[in-house]
């Protein structure tokens, strides 16, 4: 069996008159760390949105698990084991946050519309085992006490705990991170840090994440991929990156900056 | 050639549909609200023009800006009673609000003791006026609403072109929180849009009076302008003129050549075929969440 | 001043919360099975109207309330529901199988009143479901041969395997079941993965999808369960009045069953019964006040609309959490007596943001 989970072959995508990815190509192997950096608008979450197959590649492809993802349609991503959260938060605002993780647990379903309809003992039980499997994501990630709460009523940083909790609940084998630590403090970001390592070990999951932070990325990540307009600038491991000059050049800062970056790394 | 004669009156008829569908197109994008009021204010806006042309006995081209101040009074005053104070409600609430305004404005009329339940001719100088253009008969009522719908539109056009207001009243609907921290006097605005988006259905209604004569439930045509927003892509000024001059062509032509009852549903036919088709219309702008 | 302890998953999940729940949700029930010998027979009528709009307003909440998705020409399920009834009854089908019937065929129309939510949203889909209704109306009058046309046509009363519904009392009892079944069983649904994947089309199509939700297959089930709910009521509609005629279900239909899911309280299954029996009791109540009024008011033909749209502004803009709304603030200000603070229920004020981008 191949150890590579994810890989993608030469993908371009053009909105309009704009190459947004171009010819961009990368593999993921199972159970590391694998982080996109860049500049804004270098495509990164663009990459994302092509695996989760919201946009289609105008030429390139995506594997995974050895299965080529261009004619899935966007539901059926999560079956095949991709979970992912979002840049920016798309929770269910109007429904608690216990609520938006059992909407994760979607995938899972095997009960019947007509044997929900009668609310049968099968749906009974189904509905128990989703809720422990819930439960112990709310366990792993310490949203016990939010766990009835309005997600419209949330702070920033839980909502994007729970974001994360979401997609955990959804049992994925790759986990697409797009910015976890953003707009969150040093202490969270900490505990991001944490647990991205747990997910990482203690669940066995890979994780594909678009990071700024670049401490965060050099403290969890495995490899990383720079782009910069679309493009593919660097890949390797967190330190060879961050001396590439290109990438120094086009996003990490002049000479003088990267000497104080490797300080932190 | 009886062929031009219903297309000539389709036109006309699809130029009143275009003017109230101008109405809630301007609120839909100064506030993204959608107005299901807008045929009732033109009811109103007919029944103020009756009031000042007989009950106050103004000379007709008096009454007709008058009634349009009046209305445009009340549509400021309708934003800030019971608009302003809703906004930042889900879309589907402030639509039943104005279904309410409707069914308020609706019931007031037909309240009024004598005229409201009652079904009024208009005075207009030109009542009796026929044009005969090679053989097609048009008269002056139709001619005169395809004329004033072409300059209203003309007016409109250039106020947005040109102007701040307009460009101001695009961010106030796309973010209303940004548009506030521009300097957008953002409810000011709000009371504008709705007071300009009244007088053009008093200007609806004045044109339609003649017509179909004044009564309460005038309003109900209103609901055909829908179709002709949607039809011209909703968000676009131009568009609600052209789908409903489509609407009203569409409409007498299918009277014309089609069985009974098929006029009664063809503006509907055409929107349903228009959202498979070409959901945003023929003008629209297709716009898509990045995420 | 209730503290629900919970030990259990269980308690989540079962129907009743906890005994409080139990003990009313029965009173009621019992009130209602022995109303018939309590009550007279003007005001079990209104009941049995209360239940049937009821029914259909619950269908509107599922597809409205709970899904996000706009129909405002709902009447037209109402009354293919109703004229399937009439004619399915008049050639003698026994009443649970024409009833399956008139519950299907709906759910057919609505699948396809419902393609276009498929591909648009918000007031677009509202303006599609709209022409739909005024389509639907005209295809009943149209289709004489078969509805009998703007004459309307006239409705036997329920054969139930052989048994008399035809008084007021049966067909009460009747109307008590369909609706109990059909209450339980949205219930249900919507504590389900269904129901949970319609809340999360609401809030969010776009990680409704990034779970594994499939959008058009849900957004289609939900206007047919929707319309399925709304031919039953149709159905037992029909046999209540005796007499349909296409002009009843019509956009003014349509905007009632609007002002009763809104009334009632959006997103709520109490919602639905407490804008049903709004609906039902308004015009009674504007009745009676008649008499209070000055004459010029009291006996004008337009105080019903002016009434109806006041109400439904006044809810809009005080109370858009509805009936049910202002009930769960009088309740919780009578349990926690006397802590209430006024701002409990305040939603943090939101300012507009653009619906095409959603």
């Amino acid at each position: 069996m191949s150890d590579i989970l994810l890989s993608a072959h030469n993908l371009s995508v053009r909105f309009g008159g704009v190459l947004a990815v171009n010819k961009v190509s990368f593999e993921v192997q199972r159970g590391e760390v694998f982080t996109l950096i860049g500049p804004n608008g270098a495509g990164k979450t663009t990459v994302f949105n092509l695996i989760s197959r919201i946009y289609t590649p105008t030429t390139g492809h995506i594997d995974y698990k050895g299965q080529t993802l261009t004619q899935v349609p966007p539901h059926a991503v999560a079956g095949l084991g991709i979970a992912r959260t979002f840049q920016n938060i798309e929770l269910f605002e109007h429904a608690s946050v216990l609520q938006n993780l059992l909407i994760g647990r979607h995938v899972h379903n095997r009960t019947s519309f007509w044997s929900q309809l009668l609310f049968t003992r099968s749906v009974h039980e189904a509905e128990l085992a989703t809720r422990r499997k819930v439960e112990e994501v709310i366990d792993f990630l310490d949203l016990q006490h939010y766990r009835d709460t309005l997600v419209a009523g949330l702070p920033y940083g839980v909502r994007k705990v729970v974001e994360l909790a979401r997609a955990l609940s959804t049992e994925p084998d790759l986990l697409l991170l797009d910015e976890p630590s953003s707009g969150l403090n040093m202490e969270e970001t900490s505990d991001m840090a944490f647990w991205i390592q747990d997910i990482q070990h203690d669940l066995g999951i890979t994780v594909l994440m678009v990071e700024h932070d670049m401490s965060l990325v050099s403290k969890v990540s495995d490899r990383v991929l720079a782009m910069n307009q679309g493009e593919v600038l660097a890949l390797g491991t967190p330190a060879q990156v961050q001396a590439d000059t290109a990438v120094i050049e086009a996003y990490l800062g002049g000479a003088d900056d990267a000497a104080s970056l490797r300080r932190v790394a | 050639m009886q062929e031009l004669q219903v297309i000539f009156s389709g036109i006309a008829q699809g130029c009143i549909y275009g003017l109230i569908a101008l109405g809630f197109v301007l609120i839909y994008k100064a506030t993204e609200t959608v107005s299901f009021a807008q045929g009732e204010l033109m009811m109103l806006g007919a029944f103020c023009g009756l009031a000042c042309v007989s009950g106050l006995g103004l000379p007709y081209w008096l009454a007709i800006p008058a009634a349009m101040l009046a209305m445009a009074m009340l549509g400021w005053l309708t934003e800030r009673v019971v608009i302003r104070p809703v906004l930042g409600q889900p879309a589907f609430s402030i639509v039943m609000l104005t279904i309410g305004i409707g069914y308020v404005a609706r019931g007031l009329i037909t309240m009024i003791p004598d005229i409201g339940t009652e079904t009024l001719a208009f005075p207009v100088p030109y009542k009796d006026t026929v044009f005969n253009l090679g053989g097609v008969v048009l008269g002056a009522t139709q001619v005169v609403v395809v004329v004033a719908t072409a300059a209203l539109s003309l007016l409109l056009f250039l106020l947005f072109r040109y102007s701040r207001v307009g460009i101001a009243m695009q961010a106030a609907s796309q973010n209303q929180l940004a548009a506030y921290y521009m300097g957008i006097p953002v409810k000011r605005l709000n009371g504008m849009v709705w007071a300009l988006a009244a007088a053009v259905a008093a200007v609806a209604g004045l044109l339609l009076a003649p017509i179909t004569f004044v009564h309460a439930n005038m309003g109900f045509i209103g609901l055909k302008a829908f179709p002709a927003a949607v039809v011209g892509g909703f968000g676009s000024l131009p568009g609600a003129i052209v789908g409903g001059v489509i609407i009203g062509v569409v409409e007498a032509l299918s009277g014309f050549w089609l069985p009974e009852g098929f006029k009664d549903i063809a503006a509907y036919i055409v929107v349903l075929l228009m959202l498979v088709l070409k959901p945003n219309g023929l003008f629209g702008e297709k716009l898509r969440k990045k995420v | 001043m209730r503290f629900i302890f919970k030990t259990d998953y269980d308690q989540d999940i079962r129907l009743f919360k906890h005994s409080g729940q139990v003990f009313w949700y029965g009173l009621l029930l019992v009130f209602l099975v022995v109303a018939p010998w309590l009550i007279e027979e003007y005001w079990l009528a209104q009941m049995t109207f209360v239940m049937i709009y009821g029914v259909v307003g619950l269908g509107l909440m599922v597809l409205a309330g709970y899904t996000g998705l706009f129909s405002m020409g709902h009447a037209a399920f109402l009354g293919v529901g109703a004229y399937t009834e009439a004619v399915l009854a008049a050639k003698g089908w026994p009443f649970p199988v024409s009833l399956a019937m008139a519950a299907g065929l709906s759910a057919a129309v609505g699948a396809v009143v419902g393609l276009p939510a498929l591909r648009v949203k918000g007031i677009y889909l509202g303006i599609a479901t709209l022409s739909f209704g005024f389509i639907v109306e005209e295809g009943l009058a149209r289709w004489e041969r078969v509805t009998g046309g703007n004459a309307g046509m006239h409705v036997k009363a329920v054969d139930l395997f052989g048994l008399d519904t035809s008084s007021n009392e049966g067909f009460y009892g009747v109307c008590l079941v369909v609706t109990v079944l059909s209450t339980l069983a949205v219930i249900n649904l919507l504590r389900s993965p269904t129901g949970r994947a319609f809340v999360a089309i609401r809030d969010s199509e776009i990680s409704a999808q990034s779970m594994g939700i499939h959008l058009a297959r849900y957004k289609t089930l939900s206007f047919m369960i929707s319309a399925a709910l709304a031919g039953v009521g149709g159905a037992l509609y029909a046999h209540k009045l005796q007499f349909i005629s296409p002009d009843q279900f019509n956009i003014l239909q349509s905007v009632d069953l609007l002002l009763l899911v809104v009334i009632g309280g959006l997103g709520s299954i109490h919602g639905a019964f407490l804008g049903a029996i709004f609906l039902i009791t308004m015009p009674q109540l504007i009745s009676l006040g008649k008499d209070y009024l000055p004459a010029f008011i009291g006996q004008a033909p337009g105080l019903q609309g002016l009434v109806y749209g006041l109400v439904l502004i006044a809810f809009v803009m005080f109370e858009p959490m509805g009936l049910y709304g202002r009930w769960l603030k009088i309740r919780t200000w009578i349990q926690l007596f006397p802590f209430y603070r006024k701002g409990m229920f305040k939603r943090q004020k939101s300012f507009q943001k653009s619906d095409r981008l959603k």
